[in-house]
């Protein structure tokens, strides 16, 4: 087992390197001139932009570019300035963890109402519950976020405080712990939910179908230990993969939830980036959010071995 | 008759002859999309304790539902059942409360199944599961469970089987595997064992050994095991009567013996001629013409009537009826004197 995870985690570094490299690229190419966009309308001195580009090897090429920053990050865990000249680490430090709790309070609200959602339709299938949830399923995945974002912060958040006096769901900031992350992260993990839950429903209808769910039937178990000794522990392997993988999904789709409900997290930022051009930032936080992705993965991969015996790694 | 309380029945003293697991005039059918397929037509059989009945026939003639009807594990809906008994010690175990139905099944008639990988749960260990039922019925302790099945395993003659109890089905072969599903069934000395194909998907010295497993198991416990098989070779060494259907329906009723030496209806006759033997080595094997019919547009009269060599005109109008043929013998064929006979095809 622990050298299956050091071999996971040695793989993860072409993965890393050709990610930034590629992300390196795209920003690269992008037209515009960065130094020139920091001024806005002022005319600027030309020799201190010559400084400053000179400073930031924006004359170099590319692979030479990428070289300095890569460089930078392995021998000396520098992650480079952005232009204003604050370490991209300290900038991100705390813009991280909230988008890590955005993420975090939306993936177990998704895994929580998803799979209970889900065993419920599954085991109302083909009635009138089942009808309802598939079809309400349908409609989360069809209405945007930025649309439920807007309207779930009017509704919870606005008119539910006028009405009950007291704020239940905060619209805006990260002022009061988790309760300011409940309204985001459920708008975030919308789509997800509907995904989650329809999984979940056909996971455990084609466990239930399976020769050994006859045969603990055949045991004279009760139906309740039969679903839910037998059934459940097989329909959930799937789930968790697909949980896994979402974690990635939900801090890189957390933009648009973050600049709606106002919380100041590595989307944000991250949008910032792109839109300056600011090189360091854009890749530091794609970096970030790869090994978010493989640590996801490994973690599935690891939990796979505990749900399903029949995996085992050497 | 308390109809939820099994143990209290009159019958359970020996008093009277009712035999210890009787099928009456079943029918099932399930409804599809297509229309009803009628799956089981009025099949009748009885086994008694220590008795081996076989049951024969070929994909779709119904064999498996009846048993899966016995056990109580058929889904219903789709399937329904709108007509016949199956009692059990004379209870008729379709009229009994889910919950009483549910203290026979496992208990008291227990099922394996053909492919034991599929039918053990794929992330539990052998010895949970087989614990399982000492557990949930007989609320014995993880560890005494445990000890139990240890126990059995070594009944069913698993090597090792104190070192092994705690693997996983896969880990097992096939054969290994369909003698942890046999432990499982036998764990609380069930009165019948039904044993759905339980050789089919294994190498033929592997057939060997668990036949013989069963049929040792049963002369020691003395319980009644209904065998369900289309292979016939299977059959002859273990069974004292067999029982074959075509179509939903028995077409043949009779001792071992007799049918072997003499089929007394056209479809056993030609299944007993399909088999291969050592002394028609490089000839044609012989094989029924035609394919079995579709149960949701059944021939007229006989169902067997399309592929028979013995039809005559009334067997496409005339559905025979189960002609007795001498004390436990039946046949389903106008023209049983004729197949006894042996009146060339």
């Amino acid at each position: 087992m622990g050298r299956y995870i050091i071999r996971r985690l040695i793989q993860a570094v072409p993965v890393l390197l050709g990610a930034t490299l590629f992300i390196f690229a795209i920003v690269f190419a992008l037209p515009g001139d960065p130094i020139a966009a920091l001024a806005g309308e002022k005319r600027q001195d030309p020799n201190i932009v010559a400084i400053i580009r000179d400073q930031y090897h924006l004359n170099d090429p590319l692979l030479l570019q990428y070289w300095y920053y890569i460089s930078g990050i392995i021998f000396r865990g520098d992650f480079g300035k952005t232009f204003a000249g604050v370490p991209v680490t300290q900038l991100l430090a705390g813009k991280l963890q909230v988008t890590l709790n955005l993420a975090l309070v939306a993936l177990v609200l998704e895994a929580v109402i998803g799979v209970v959602l889900g065993l419920w339709a599954a085991l109302r299938r083909g009635r009138a519950t089942d009808t309802a949830i598939l079809a309400s399923t349908l409609l989360l995945i069809s209405i945007p976020t930025l649309v439920s974002g807007f309207v779930l912060q009017l509704w919870l958040g606005v008119w539910l405080k006028q009405v009950t006096g007291t704020e239940i769901f905060p619209i805006a900031g990260t002022t009061q712990g988790i309760k300011s992350y409940l309204l985001p992260g459920f708008v975030l993990a919308g789509v997800s939910i509907a995904y989650l839950t329809r999984l979940t429903r056909t996971s455990l209808v084609e466990t239930l179908r399976s020769d050994y769910i006859r045969t603990a039937t055949a045991k004279g178990l009760s139906r309740r230990r039969v679903i839910g000794r037998h059934g459940l522990r097989n329909a959930l392997i799937p789930l968790v993969t697909y949980l896994g993988a979402d974690l990635g999904n939900l801090m890189g789709g957390a933009v648009i939830t973050e600049t709606i409900f106002n919380l100041p997290g590595i989307g944000n930022q991250l949008y910032q980036g792109v839109y300056l051009r600011e090189q360091p930032i854009v890749v530091g936080i794609v970096t970030i959010l790869v090994l978010v992705y493989i640590v996801a993965n490994l973690v599935v991969d690891l939990m796979y071995a505990v749900l399903d015996p029949r995996i085992r790694y050497e | 008759m308390s109809k939820t309380s099994l143990r209290t029945s009159p019958a359970e003293g020996g008093l009277g002859d009712e035999p210890l697991l009787a099928v009456e005039d079943l029918h099932v059918e399930f409804v599809t999309r297509a229309g009803i397929v009628r799956a089981v037509n009025g099949v009748s059989y009885s086994l008694n304790p220590g008795e081996t009945l076989a049951v024969l026939g070929e994909s779709g003639s119904g064999k498996s539902v009846t048993a899966q009807a016995i056990m109580g594990i058929l889904d219903m809906p789709p399937a329904r059942i709108p007509k016949g008994e199956i009692r059990f010690r004379g209870t008729d175990l379709l009229k009994l409360s889910d919950e009483a139905r549910t203290q026979v099944r496992g208990q008291r008639i227990s099922m394996i199944f053909q492919d034991a990988l599929s039918a053990l749960n794929p992330v539990f260990t052998v010895g949970w599961q087989i614990s399982e039922m000492f557990r949930v019925h007989r609320g014995m302790n993880k560890r005494d469970a445990m000890a139990k099945a240890v126990e059995l395993m070594d009944r069913v003659r698993i090597p090792a089987a104190k070192q092994r109890v705690n693997d996983y089905p896969h880990q097992f072969s096939g054969g290994m595997r369909q003698r942890i599903m046999i432990a499982m069934s036998i764990a609380l000395d069930p009165e019948v064992l039904i044993a759905d194909e339980p050789t089919t998907a294994l190498d033929v010295t592997v057939q060997a050994q668990i036949m013989e497993l069963l049929a040792e198991l049963q002369r020691e416990s003395n319980m009644g095991l209904i065998l369900i098989t289309h292979d016939l070779g299977v059959v002859a060494d273990v069974a004292d009567k067999i029982a074959v259907m075509y179509a939903g329906r028995i077409v043949e009723n009779a001792p071992v013996y007799d049918i072997y030496r003499a089929p007394a209806h056209p479809y056993t006759k030609g299944l007993l001629e399909s088999i291969p033997r050592v002394d028609q080595k490089g000839q044609e094997l012989y094989a029924i013409k035609g394919l079995p019919p579709n149960l949701l547009d059944m021939p007229t009269g006989c169902a067997f009537h399309p592929r028979c060599p013995y039809r005559q005109d009334n067997c496409v109008t005339d559905a025979p009826p189960l002609y007795g043929i001498s004390g436990a013998r039946n046949s389903a064929c106008h023209y049983w004197r004729e197949v006894l006979d042996g009146d060339p095809r």
